[in-house]
């Protein structure tokens, strides 16, 4: 049988966002430059497209949404609550069902029946070169048994109107035809620790060095902003640690063997103040980074974790970028976005810069 | 009021004026060392001044305020008169406590600047354009001067004269030569001075412009990062180093590795060498030939005439060489790997062109990149040309006067001619020529030896004095090229001494990376031997002769220098964590105490 709704994550790349939305092309881009990502697989918008057909055939309900002004806010938050609450109750089709239970099966043959995955949204419009949509839809994390996946599914789908994706798009001017929201369903990794890193820094633009964020266990609790990461700055050519902070990392994300979901337990007194990735693992991590940046031309805004058996547990031995799995990447749009004036020209002679630099007034 | 620098209560944070700062307890006869021009006068409490810990760490013996004195007069003429830099005159100094502070002139008319710029245009222009050229006249120039010291003879006075006196008929007897050769030495100093300063200001005005360039184009770039854009690769100051090296390989090679152990004297081993037939012969030939002229490496930076260089004193070499024999017989002792990191060096260029955003920009950097290129071979060298080799040979010479005025009884020994200002040492030898002829004796005994002994006793107490980095007005700005250039004072700077932190050392990170570690402090070159394997090394200053020290320890802190300075340099090639320029890291840090040093961010913690 051919699955109609459900591709694995490798036959996804980046050309593939119409149907697999903006976070499994990019997932499956990674896979294809070689660069590790946790296992997994895509809900394609065909299931998303089947269902909204049966619950709203003439769209005329999304229609509706479009024409809210974008300043109505109590106007937005009511329509879109309708939508979610129409989405979230129509029922599975059920080959959409069965391809994702028997998909969700595959993906965990080697493990333990009630396998935990990360579910999570992958728009058609997200992640953009000219806009993130970053954060705007949801993501479910440690999500355990068939069951649940379907419902997170839903829940997924749902997500893409939430009150702040509708007036997003009602600010942007973007209408609501076309739109339609794919799933990715992958193994969820217990990672050592985890975060964010730029291939340029936030702070100054400059494109010579990787900006790292980091924190203890999984990279929720910094997205979440419930703690405040560590944060490394390497630079691309060297790979000096040009800058280095480190934080009091007074909690982390995790989840036990059992859990449906994730959790914020407190970090040991001794951890808190420790660096969550050592230079070597900061250095690695930053040549991962190097190689999207270079596959794809642009700056990136990539999230990484670094596997291990959980939050702050010692150090494995061995190559770090052995450890290394990215969650995400897509284009900087900060500073892509910004004009910067050259910082000098060619002037006649070489030894003019020097004249010009002395001759400058105090 | 105290040593540590910041006074006022309440107020806004300031310095000490020059008025305020009182004499250092035991040594309040310190002037009596220098001459009048070098006193703060009450008009001096209106400018900033700042102490040169760089080139003065120490207190100034009489003698070596010349390490002052030609340099001001040299640098000062090359900046405000002869290529009339538009923003900068030159630099004045002044001593007090026996420690040297300095203030740089500047021009700040708008109309008198662009009066300034146009001749500077033209001039500056005629040698950056020319610079190859001028600079191996130069290298003829300097090695001119260098034979020429080398060949000032000092009279001996004997009981006659030589025949050739006579029978040439010159007409001179030889006691006239004592001053005139004296002088001549003074002479040559200067000229090499001059020489010293000739390209010195636009060499670094062209790593100025580069430096500041990356800076702006890559706000995260490491200091040491543009540094290693620029490094020359074949760079004289690694020369010492590696004939140390070789001299171990060939030790070795002759059978006479067993002589050298850890903590072995030079003299024992160089008299037992006497005693191992051809072995010994290969290696003390080895040794001659190194020693010209790779051994004239002074161990401070050739201002003190007791930082003797390794010809002078071969303590220091002999306490690398241990080190690298045992390299050579365990088949680890490697070169320099020169094709790797010249390879390194231009992947690291090459890369940060191609991150520049614009063909424009790549071109300026071309030309500026290139700029410092052509400039450095002289900004790498000259140091040893001039404060090493030249300088090592001028010490010798007026060691030698010393001797001559010791041995006819005017000084206790020869090395109390330095408690002397050369004006003094004028008289003393004027007097000693005056006694030769009159077949008298001379009366500078009762005259000096007591001036001598109270200054040795004041230099010591001068030496518990601590001088606050700066003194006078916090300035509104601070652009003056050469205090930027030659020193790095900058407006941060000035910030830094103003709120000194307890808790941590800083100053600038020089090699990346964190370490810890216990903590060796040598207040004296001389102590170099007393380094052992995983210390981490706190000094005031390195020069070159300290190289083959950072094969055994794991990080560098001094209190003199900046990114470019020889310890930077040296670390970065080792790989070691650096953090140079804390001002006072040997004051505050005694050997054994375990530090951490942050390389990254230029920060020395005591932990332990």
């Amino acid at each position: 049988m051919t699955a109609r709704f459900v591709r694995g994550l490798a036959d996804v790349g980046a050309a593939d966002t119409a149907w697999a939305g903006g976070k499994a092309a990019a997932l499956g881009e990674l896979a294809r430059a070689e660069i590790p990502v946790p296992r997994g697989y895509v809900i394609t918008v065909a299931a998303f497209n089947l269902v909204m057909a049966a619950l709203d055939p003439s769209g005329a309900i999304r229609g509706a949404l479009g024409d809210v002004p974008a300043d109505d806010l109590a106007a937005i938050a009511h329509a879109a609550a309708d939508l979610r609450a129409r989405i979230t109750a129509a029922p599975l089709p059920p080959e959409v069902a069965a391809e994702i239970t028997s998909a969700y099966q595959r993906l965990g043959a080697q493990q333990p029946d009630e396998m935990a995955v990360a579910v999570r949204s992958s728009a058609t419009m997200e992640d953009s070169p000219e806009a993130s949509f970053a954060g705007l839809q949801d993501s479910y994390l440690a999500v355990r048994g068939a069951g649940a996946v379907l419902d997170r599914v839903r829940s997924c789908w749902a997500s893409l109107y939430n009150d702040e994706s509708v007036s997003y798009r009602r600010r942007r001017g973007t209408g609501e035809g076309g739109l339609a929201m794919a799933v990715v369903v992958q193994r969820m990794v217990s990672p050592r620790a985890a975060g964010v890193m730029f291939t340029r820094s936030p702070v100054t633009g400059d494109r010579s060095v990787v900006a790292i964020e980091g924190t203890w266990g999984l990279g929720s609790a910094l997205v979440a902003g419930e703690v405040t990461p560590d944060s490394f700055t390497v630079s691309k050519v060297t790979g000096e640690i040009t800058g280095r902070r480190v934080s009091a990392k007074l909690r982390a994300h995790s989840f036990g063997p059992n859990d449906q979901g994730i959790s914020a337990q407190p970090m040991p007194t001794a951890l808190r103040r420790s660096p969550c990735l050592s230079d070597d693992e900061a250095r690695a991590l930053a040549l991962v980074g190097r190689r999207v940046e270079e596959h794809y031309g642009v700056p990136q805004d990539i999230e990484w974790a670094l596997l291990g058996d959980s939050p702050g547990c010692p150090a494995l031995h061995g190559d770090p970028a052995d450890r290394i799995v990215l969650l995400q990447s897509r284009p900087e749009t900060v500073w892509a976005a910004r004009e910067r004036p050259p910082v000098a020209a060619p002037k006649p002679r070489a030894s003019d810069h020097v004249l010009a630099w002395l001759q400058k007034a105090l | 009021m105290d040593g540590n620098g910041s006074a006022g209560h309440g107020g806004a944070a300031r310095f000490l004026l020059p008025s305020e700062i009182a004499d250092a307890p035991g040594a309040e006869g310190w002037r009596s060392m220098y001459p009048y021009f070098t006193r703060f006068q009450p008009e001096d409490d209106k400018r900033f001044w700042f102490y040169n810990s760089m080139h003065f760490p120490e207190p100034m013996p009489a003698f070596d305020t010349i390490t002052a004195e030609i340099p001001y007069s040299a640098i000062g003429a090359n900046t405000a008169r002869v290529f009339v830099f538009p923003t900068t005159l030159g630099i004045e100094h002044r001593i007090v406590n026996g420690r040297v502070y300095i203030t740089a002139n500047p021009v700040t008319d708008p109309e008198e600047i662009g009066r300034r710029a146009a001749i500077f245009g033209e001039r500056a222009g005629y040698y950056f354009e020319n610079w190859d050229t001028l600079y191996q006249g130069w290298k003829a120039r300097i090695k001119g001067l260098i034979d020429e010291i080398a060949s000032v003879s000092v009279p001996q006075l004997p009981e006659f004269d030589d025949a050739a006196v006579v029978t040439g008929s010159t007409g001179v007897a030889q006691n006239h030569y004592v001053r005139e050769n004296f002088h001549r030495c003074l002479d040559l100093f200067s000229v090499m001075w001059h020489h010293h300063t000739e390209f010195l200001m636009l060499g670094y005005g062209a790593y100025v412009v580069f430096f500041q360039f990356c800076k702006q184009a890559f706000p995260e770039i490491s200091d040491q990062t543009v540094a290693r854009m620029v490094a020359g690769i074949d760079v004289m100051m690694y020369r010492p180093d590696d004939e140390l090296r070789n001299l171990a390989r060939v030790a070795v090679e002759a059978g006479v590795d067993d002589l050298f152990t850890e903590g072995c004297s030079p003299s024992q081993v160089l008299a037992a060498l006497a005693d191992r037939g051809e072995g010994g012969k290969t290696w003390l030939a080895a040794l001659e030939q190194a020693r010209e002229p790779w051994f004239n490496v002074s161990t401070g930076d050739g201002f003190y005439h007791h930082h003797r260089s390794w010809s002078d004193d071969l303590t220091v070499p002999f306490a690398a060489l241990p080190r690298y024999v045992a390299q050579v017989r365990d088949g680890l002792l490697a070169d320099r790997p020169t094709e790797a990191l010249r390879a390194e060096r231009e992947r690291i260029a090459a890369e940060y062109r191609d991150l520049l955003g614009t063909e424009e920009e790549q071109a300026a950097f071309d030309q500026m990149l290139g700029l410092c290129r052509v400039v450095f071979p002289y900004v790498e060298d000259h140091k040893f040309y001039c404060e090493h080799w030249f300088t090592t040979l001028f010490f010798g010479k007026i060691r030698e006067f010393g001797a001559l005025l010791a041995r006819f009884g005017v000084l206790a020994e020869a090395e109390d001619v330095f408690q002397l200002h050369h004006t003094e040492v004028d008289q003393a030898l004027s007097d000693v020529m005056l006694a030769w002829a009159a077949g008298g004796t001379p009366l500078g005994a009762a005259h000096f030896q007591p001036i001598v002994a109270e200054r040795k006793r004041m230099l010591e107490a001068l030496r518990a004095w601590s001088p606050p980095p700066a003194l006078g007005p916090v300035p509104e700005a601070l652009n003056d090229p050469a205090v930027h250039m030659l020193w790095g004072v900058t407006q941060q700077t000035i910030e830094a001494w103003l709120r000194p932190d307890e808790g941590e050392i800083r100053g600038c990170g020089a090699s990346s990376g964190i370490v810890e570690g216990p903590a060796r402090v040598l207040t004296d070159v001389n102590q170099i031997g007393e380094v052992r394997d995983g210390e981490i090394l706190v000094c005031p200053v390195t020069a070159p002769s300290w190289a083959p020290v950072f094969g055994k320890i794991r990080a560098a802190v001094s209190d003199i220098g900046g990114s470019m300075s020889h310890a930077a340099i040296v670390a970065r090639e080792y790989g070691m964590p650096a953090v140079v320029g804390t001002g006072d890291a040997t004051k505050r840090i005694s050997t054994g105490q375990r530090v951490r040093v942050d390389g990254d961010r230029g920060i020395v913690q005591v932990i332990g």
